[in-house]
């Protein structure tokens, strides 16, 4: 078997992203699990991993030398986010609308302009078990984190087979955009009511934007109408599982413990799902870990 | 001394704008020829710094004075910068008649900076 890239998201947080990424992680060992949520990565709490490497993430910023500036105002007219200004002899930077692209440093005719590297989070490596942990966190304030899912991704491939799950955060932002970009397949997680069902086609729209395959796993279900259902069936998605309401699961999951380590009829739920996985994903698409 | 007042046209009527960044248009009243001129703010439908892009076109134009019913963080950084003075006035009043108050003493120096509606 070859390794697989599977991204799971959700269009709101709360249905289930994490609780799915790391059990599927569980199973399918070994394997790597990556925690894309740089804003609130949690999946670190049911692992508890052993950490064995901490990376700082960094991004370029421009910095000016006012002795070499003559004030010519290139840069901020070329910066299309707004990030420069320039009064009354100062070159003003705004860092939180800096994108570090650079192009003011190419720009700049007098060479007046330098880049530094400002921290804006960290990417931890653990271990657990027989999986790979890589978690983002991203700084308090910052505004972005798409330099820190993008030196997560960078790490995941470590030429090993072994499978891949992406954590994604939640909705349908740049940061979701990032983090599905590489995956060979998404697991759309959604919830059983209308707004679990609206949060599910935007996930669904912005995966049929990058033509990924995808599936749905139901969470929360009861047994009653489900919107979410209704959706797939409407859209042709595949249903890859339908986890019930549960309170045992209610239980491990708030006592930070990953069910199919402690319930076989979790391990064999998941077992399935891995299997349902596999199976969907194009042989085409396999083979760029 | 240049007075600057962002703006939005109300039918036939100039009226300021509750927004600084993304008003459509600035007003630069010039005290001393007692003529205005109009500039289009080319950041109003900016994704994101158009306080900064906007505050720039105003200290460019040479104005020292502003008028204005609120100002975000990074545009007031711009402007206080460039040591312009804020005032505040309220949104729909007509842009001649704020200036007219500013002049004759009536307005009072903008103190409240919001955070601005940045941050997504």
């Amino acid at each position: 078997m070859k390794a697989r890239s599977v991204a799971i998201l959700s269009g709101k947080g709360g249905t289930g992203k994490t609780f799915v990424s790391v059990n599927l992680a569980s199973v399918s060992t070994p394997s790597t699990y990556i925690d894309c949520d740089a804003e609130e990565p949690n999946g670190h709490l049911f692992f508890k991993p052993q950490i064995r490497r901490v990376q700082e993430v960094t991004v370029p910023l421009p910095r000016v030398d006012l002795g070499l500036c003559d004030g010519c105002r290139k840069c901020v007219d070329f910066c299309a986010f707004h990030a420069l200004a320039w009064a009354n002899g100062e070159l003003l930077v705004f860092e939180e609308l800096c994108h570090g692209c650079g192009g003011c440093l190419m720009v700049c005719p007098k060479e007046a302009l330098r880049e530094i590297h400002r921290k804006i989070g960290e990417v931890r490596e653990g271990t657990s078990g027989r999986v790979r942990v890589l978690s983002g966190f991203m700084d308090t304030g910052e505004a972005s984190g798409v330099p820190i899912i993008k030196a997560l991704l960078g790490m995941k491939s470590s030429k090993s087979d072994n499978n891949v799950f992406i954590d994604c955060p939640p909705g349908s932002s740049c940061m979701v955009s990032e983090s599905i970009k590489d995956a060979d397949y998404c697991v759309l997680v959604a919830e059983p009511t209308l707004f679990g069902a609206h949060n599910l086609k935007m996930v669904h729209e912005l995966v049929q934007l990058y033509n990924k395959p995808c599936g749905a796993v139901l969470n929360k279900c009861l047994a009653e109408d489900d919107p979410s259902l209704d959706y797939c069936r409407a859209q042709g998605i595949p249903i890859l599982a339908q986890i019930p309401f549960d309170e045992e699961l209610g239980f491990l999951n708030s006592n930070g413990k990953i069910a199919v380590r402690e319930s076989e009829r979790y391990l064999m739920m998941f077992q399935e799902l891995l299997q349902g996985i596999e199976m969907e994903v194009p042989d085409a698409a396999v083979g760029h870990p | 001394m240049k007075i600057a007042v962002p703006i939005e046209e109300n039918g036939h009527e100039t009226i300021v704008s509750i927004s600084f960044g993304r008003a459509s248009s600035f007003l630069i009243f010039d005290q001393e020829t007692n003529t205005s001129q109009l500039l289009k703010n080319t950041a109003a439908l900016s994704a994101g710094g158009a306080g900064i892009k906007a505050a720039q076109v105003i200290a460019d134009s040479g104005a020292k004075i502003l008028l204005t019913p609120q100002c975000g963080g990074n545009a007031a950084k711009v402007l206080l910068a460039a040591r312009m003075r804020l005032y505040k006035t309220e949104p729909g009043k007509r842009a001649m008649d704020s200036i007219k108050q500013f002049l004759q003493g009536e307005l009072e120096e903008l103190t409240e900076i919001h955070e601005g509606f940045h941050g997504h």
